[in-house]
């Protein structure tokens, strides 16, 4: 990825809106409190940025900030003022008139060395006043990121918290018929632009993740026969075997320090445990040891606990330990079968797939088990993971025959389809890019 | 228990409950099933050979929800699968543990894996070399039949005997 970035040149707040954006208390008047549980999406206006390329990098803009459920983009047929001139302050009275609380402005042009730069403003329409302005310079291939970090910026200044749209998600790519599945790892744009594949789909491949540096994944592969986790380099393409265990090896995930990868192997007697490898040291550590199922292990952001499922009280229910594996505590009693337990980024909650009354749920529950909340429920869904800001899950719904991805918030009410062209499952958001 | 569970008990009608399972649920071919081997379930295999092996004596048993209890049924097709590999040695055999999708995809492969060890456990107990038993599980990667309801998960949540190594 390092490569990509680096053309990527971020120029913040340079000659304009600078004043603007240092001498004004943020979000002084325009304000989306996402703590709160019922919010109104904010109305927002986003005409065609000015430039060649300007209208295609604006709809991206618009799209990611509409899917969040947190802004309401309005119809450009009701705008009255036409923007000819994106540095120049708005007529609030014309956005004023269409409930516009907040406007963005921008234009898309081509440098002499044959960057892009893209600008924008951000303009309280109530308050009478410009709220941010940031330029930023890109090869051509980073166009859509572009339109991504802008949105995030936009979503930023105006909630308070990171965005999460400059950001991309490994799955698995399914296709063909049931009971002949051909499984694919892919990566793409966490809106679902960008597909590439990175497995040719003659091994059953799953449950991929990302590292914290985001150059690497981790996932299960049967392509030497026996199941077994593996480390892939995404940019190089260099694969590399996780330990040398005699049984399978499943369900890894990377500590967030990225230096060691936990997972479950499977004992002879067929039970599993939950086992965590250093990969510079290649020692590993054997944290369960229990005649039950311990797997889907997931570390806190801080890296000092582990969450995890085990049937070891009969079915499977969610526990939480110390990453060296002491005082293993079981943390759902609710009616029901627990598994795929995820550490929120943020450390406050842990989501997980719950199993009641002939459906699967996507909920969360703080890290105590208490508070449990359920956002989705299915017929068949699974495997929630975590937006880098902690706001938004994706997870997979089995319908219509295969899975596709889905992501919803932590509200409950804006869930929304993930697009791919093929049936999609294992979803694994990236951290935030650089 | 049902009418698998009952079927099983006979050998020669494993070949049925295949084609059944390929009807009712627009299942494509079964991979170590007897229809895939182009038999009507006849007892015309040659004895000692694969298809026999899968035909006459019954390659697979089948689990109850979330279990990995050998049932009586299957102890009684896994006890055939014995004797019938304590007589021809000659051929390795990997245990194939499976689930249905009624449950997450990382639980599943654990699940599946317990069933394979079960299965081989139980024909250990009866005599088969402990070397020539390999398992494997696809958790609910691999189903046969493909229906979302009762009547499929209860043919997915299935331990498959496989002869590889084959001398004959």
């Amino acid at each position: 990825m390092k490569s990509i970035l680096k053309p990527l040149l971020m120029v913040a707040a340079m000659a304009m809106g600078m004043n603007a954006v240092v001498t004004l208390p943020a979000r002084a008047t325009l304000e989306l409190n996402v703590n709160k549980g019922n919010v109104e999406p904010m109305p927002i206006a986003i005409p065609d940025f000015q430039g060649g390329l300007g209208a295609q990098i604006s709809e991206i803009v618009t799209a990611d900030l509409k899917r969040s459920g947190l802004f309401a983009p309005i119809d450009k047929a009701a705008f009255v003022e036409k923007i000819t001139n994106p540095d120049a302050a708005p007529r609030y009275e014309d956005w004023k008139v269409i409930n516009a609380q907040a406007l963005v402005t921008g234009s898309v042009s081509k440098e002499a060395d044959g960057r892009i730069r893209a600008q924008y403003r951000l303009w309280d329409i109530f308050g009478n006043t410009q709220l941010a302005g940031e330029q930023f310079f890109a090869n051509d291939a980073n166009q859509r990121r572009v339109a991504h970090i802008i949105a995030d910026a936009i979503y930023e200044k105006i909630t308070g918290e990171k965005g999460y749209f400059d950001t991309r998600v490994v799955f698995i790519d399914e296709s063909g018929a049931k009971n002949a599945r051909k499984k694919r790892l892919a990566i793409m744009d966490q809106d679902g632009a960008n597909v590439r594949y990175l497995s040719d789909g003659r091994s059953i491949v799953l449950t991929p993740r990302f590292s914290p540096n985001r150059q690497e994944i981790t996932y299960m592969s049967y392509e030497s026969g026996q199941p077994r986790v593996y480390l892939l380099q995404i940019e190089t393409g260099q694969r590399e075997l996780v330990g040398n265990f005699p049984g399978m090896t499943f369900a890894p995930r990377f500590s967030p320090d990225g230096q060691k990868v936990i997972m479950s192997l499977l004992r002879d007697d067929g039970n599993s445990n939950i086992f965590a490898m250093d990969l510079r040291s290649r020692s590993t550590t054997r944290l369960t040891n229990s005649t039950a199922i311990d797997t889907s292990p997931s570390y806190s952001p801080d890296g000092s606990k582990v969450v995890f499922t085990s049937d070891r009280g009969g079915r499977a229910q969610i526990y939480v330990m110390g990453a060296d594996g002491s005082g293993q505590t079981r943390i759902s009693f609710g009616d029901g079968v627990y598994s795929t337990p995820v550490w929120s980024p943020r450390g406050d909650l842990i989501a997980f797939t719950k199993q009641t009354g002939g459906e699967f749920q996507i909920g969360v529950m703080k890290t105590d088990g208490s508070g449990e909340r359920i956002l989705s429920s299915g017929f068949q869904q699974e495997g929630p993971t975590w937006a880098p800001n902690g706001r938004v899950l994706m997870f997979f719904r089995d319908s219509n025959g295969g899975p596709k991805l889905v992501s919803v918030d932590l509200t409950g009410r804006n869930e929304q389809p993930i697009p791919t062209a093929n049936f999609a499952s294992d979803p694994a958001w990236s951290p935030l890019l650089e | 228990m049902g009418r698998i569970a009952a079927l099983t008990r006979n050998p020669a009608m494993i070949a049925l409950v295949a084609a059944l399972a390929i009807t009712g649920c627009a299942s494509k071919k079964t991979p170590n099933s007897a229809a895939d081997l182009g038999l009507n379930g006849a007892g015309a295999a040659t004895p000692g050979s694969a298809q026999d092996f899968t035909v006459n004596i019954g390659d697979r048993i089948f689990f109850d929800t979330d279990s990995t209890s050998i049932r009586a049924d299957a102890q009684q097709t896994l006890s055939r699968q014995a004797q019938w590999l304590n007589k021809y040695k000659q051929y390795a055999i990997v245990v194939e543990g499976h689930a249905d999708e009624r449950g997450t995809r990382e639980y599943n492969l654990a699940l599946g894996a317990r069933r394979a060890a079960a299965t081989r456990d139980f024909l250990v107990s009866k005599g088969v070399a402990g070397g020539r038993l390999k398992t494997i599980s696809y958790g609910k990667e691999r189903p046969v039949a493909v229906c979302d309801d009762i009547s499929c998960w209860s043919q997915n949540r299935r331990a498959v005997t496989t002869l590889s190594g084959a001398g004959s």
